[in-house]
């Protein structure tokens, strides 16, 4: 944090300096609804109850980053002011939230809003509002839009990037591969299936069976028996914690041993390796653009100390081992960096304009590799991950960092 | 007898709901009303959005009203009206460019089929088992709109963007202010209907059926009829208020009407009281500002805030908000002596 410090001092003294010799330096501050030269209100919403509840650290993550950045003299001289609601992964809730944030606490931008069912209900209302809609909280690919859509931008790689990694990686390594997919039947397995067909194009007839569960069935056992009847030998497994635990246990159980490969979404050592058993574990196959805070690899790293750090005096009950904690700090991270990027001209467009403008930006928590880019025409910022192989009781990372553009 | 009706006769000063109860005095109306019209000209467009999901859910309210508090009839799938009623509308002004304003009766001629129906298999099942059988459409609801067969209609899982209206005329007012005004119109009428529904023949045989059926049915009552009946007034009228809902926040998906919403509208109607129509409002501004004044208090436990005050008013005033009107009306007339 000393460095913080020190890059704000340094940054006080030469506005000083050169406030003192040009006037009119200070007549070039712009600031839009939400901005003063104290404050900088940053409006967020994400489910704090309802089924999604479990995101709500997210935004507890968040909240303890800009308590820390305003503890050491915030962004460029103003504090953050991050005023978060629940919506429940309710749209019609996540509606009422957001006008209540730009009309009522009037912020200058909305943060991170999660998930795409409530970012759908508020997409068209913050581009009418001119309202930057921030690094939104979901993976799906239709956020990187900028020609309809200007002042909404994502973060995350969309699952349609991830997915076409795969594709490219099995077309390596298996090229006569019989593929089964099995997804969860809402818009995150939808928008992976669609990216995996787009990636194996005119090889999608490799996939000879996909099976689709709904998020309330207790059990997916009867899905992958079925799916082992096909006799495939590569099983691509598009599914949220919960269940990707039941298939690792289910394909041992029945001594299946197909190449296995698991969604970003649960590669969670604590939360879905651990309880479906190492030994079950072994050798699945999956992409990741973060750290994983349970992976001793990193526990000398510089980025995941800053990381511990701000959790140990800002956050100290947050669970290390939960990837969402990971997610939140690095969306923060790339916030405040956009924000003191844009100096004394806080207006929305300009905003957008520094969003649009990262250039090999890398977040503490981010892999080694992966890097933040985005232009005008690209509001994908995180567009890249590297493959892994469960060994022993962690994830080992092989290959290049491979970008996953899905284009427009 | 319906069990709310029983867990209710603890209280004092509360009468089985006569008919004249049903409904408010014609000065507390009058002010009511002043004050729906005047309100908004003054206070931001956020508060008039609000206001308007006040409307449309003090809409949702009430026919869930009507259903219990007049036939005694439960319901635990108002949600699955509602999001037929939200869909309706949205499909035909986006897919067909048909005006939003006309979507609406559309939304409840099919809301009031698609209820009449249910309440077909639903005359078998009373108290808590009809309860279930609702509380299935309800659950059932979100899922079916993500079936790919409807796909191309409803968007699936990602939804329907809907376009809100802009006000006629070249009026000089703004959007939101204008679906208020919509809305607030729409919800009159729909009320005066409704207070006369329940003061006619038919009112009176949902109240017959309500309190005793077999007295109603030896009265001459066609029970099955009565019965599916109110089903279908109820749903229709849901869906109404699903569609205006649609309209107001501009996108409908699967997740926006799961078994949450019933709850809250079924926690709505007995916050307002059960049986007394003009507490609709009062339990819908209960079901949208009270969890944000939990989540005010406490983010972390906001539900267990909201928990806590559901729990003092049922405690204080397990009639609700009539129980309040009646203690107030009782105060008032002392005053005058």
């Amino acid at each position: 944090m000393r460095s913080a410090t020190i890059r704000s001092a340094a940054f006080w003294t030469a506005l000083v300096t050169f406030a003192v010799t040009n006037g009119s330096a200070l007549a070039q501050k712009k600031y839009d609804t939400g901005a003063t030269d104290t404050e900088i209100r940053i409006g967020h919403i994400v489910p704090y109850s309802g089924p999604a509840s479990a995101y709500g650290v997210i935004g507890k993550t968040e909240e303890a980053y800009f308590k820390m950045v305003n503890e050491n003299g915030g962004i460029n001289g103003r504090k953050i002011k991050f005023v978060s609601y629940d919506d429940a992964y309710s749209p019609p809730k996540a509606v009422e939230q957001v006008r209540k944030l730009v009309e009522s606490d009037e912020v200058l931008v909305v943060f991170n809003p999660l998930g795409t069912p409530s970012n759908s209900a508020i997409q068209k209302y913050l581009n009418s509002k001119k309202v930057p809609q921030l690094f939104v909280a979901t993976g799906a690919t239709k956020w990187n839009d900028p020609k309809h859509f200007p002042w909404t931008i994502g973060w995350q790689p969309s699952y349609q990037s991830e997915a076409l990694i795969y594709a490219k990686y099995v077309m390596k390594e298996k090229p006569d591969a019989k593929i089964v997919v099995l997804y969860q039947n809402d818009d995150f397995g939808k928008d992976y299936v669609k990216g995996l067909k787009d990636g194996f194009g005119a090889k999608a007839s490799m996939i000879v069976a996909e099976e689709s569960y709904e998020i309330s069935e207790p059990t997916i056992d009867s899905h992958i028996v079925k799916l082992k009847a096909t006799g495939a030998d590569v099983f691509i497994s598009i599914t949220t914690p919960k269940f990707a635990a039941q298939a690792i246990k289910k394909l041992a159980e029945i001594d299946w041993k197909p190449m296995h490969i698991l969604s970003n979404v649960s590669i969670s050592v604590g939360s879905v390796i651990k309880p479906a058993g190492f030994e079950n574990a072994q050798g699945i196959l999956s992409a990741a653009y973060a750290k994983d805070a349970a992976d001793p690899q990193w526990q000398d790293d510089p980025g995941m100390k800053k990381f511990l750090a701000l959790l140990d005096k800002y956050y100290p009950e947050a669970d290390r081992l939960n990837s969402s904690v990971v997610y939140g700090y690095g969306a923060a991270q790339t916030l405040a960096k956009i924000l003191e990027m844009c100096g004394d001209d806080l207006t929305r467009a300009n905003i957008m304009k520094q969003a649009a403008n990262l250039k090999d930006f890398t977040p503490d928590t981010l892999l080694p590799g992966v890097k933040i880019n985005t232009s005008a025409t690209d509001f994908a910022p995180i567009e890249q991950l590297q493959m892994m192989r469960f060994k022993g009781e962690k994830w080992d990372l092989f290959g290049d960092v491979i970008s996953g553009d899905a284009g427009h | 007898m319906s069990s709310v009706d029983e867990v209710a006769n603890e209280a004092p000063a509360v009468e089985a709901v006569p008919k004249r109860a049903m409904t408010l005095g014609y000065g507390t109306s009058l002010v009511v009303l002043a004050l729906l019209i005047i309100g908004p000209m003054f206070v931001k467009n956020f508060i008039v959005f609000q206001m308007t999901m006040l409307l449309i859910y003090a809409l949702a309210v009430l026919a869930l009203n009507i259903l219990t508090g007049g036939s005694g009839q439960f319901s635990l799938g108002q949600s699955a009206f509602y999001a037929v009623g939200a869909y309706t509308s949205a499909i035909l002004m986006e897919h067909m460019g048909v005006n939003y304003a006309l979507t609406l009766p559309i939304a409840g001629i099919i809301c009031f089929g698609f209820g009449f129906l249910f309440g077909q298999p639903a005359l078998r099942l009373s108290g808590i088992y009809l309860a279930l059988a609702t509380f299935a459409l309800a659950v059932a609801m979100p899922q079916l709109l993500k079936l790919g067969f409807f796909e191309h209609w409803t968007g699936g899982v990602q939804g329907l963007v809907v376009t809100k209206p802009d006000a006629p005329f070249g009026l000089p007012i703004s959007q939101d202010r204008w679906l208020y005004y919509f809305t607030l119109v729409v919800s009159i009428g729909i009320y005066i209907a409704s207070v006369n529904l329940l003061k006619s023949r038919s009112g009176r045989a949902f109240m017959a059926i309500r309190d005793n059926e077999i007295a109603a049915s030896a009265m001459g009552v066609d029970v099955a009829l009565y019965k599916t009946l109110a089903f279908g007034v109820s749903a229709g009228i849901t869906g109404v208020a699903g569609g205006l809902g649609a309209i107001a926040v501009q996108f409908v998906a699967p997740d926006g009407y799961t078994i949450t919403l019933a709850i809250s509208l079924f926690l709505g109607m007995v916050v307002g009281g059960v049986g007394w129509l003009p507490g609709s409002i009062v339990g819908s501004a209960f079901i949208i500002f009270v969890p944000n004044i939990a989540e005010h208090i406490s983010k972390g436990l906001s539900g267990a805030v909201f928990g806590v005050l559901l729990f003092l008013v049922i405690f204080l005033v397990p009639h609700g908000a009539r129980q309040v009107a009646i203690v107030a009306q009782q105060l008032i007339g002392k005053l005058k002596k």
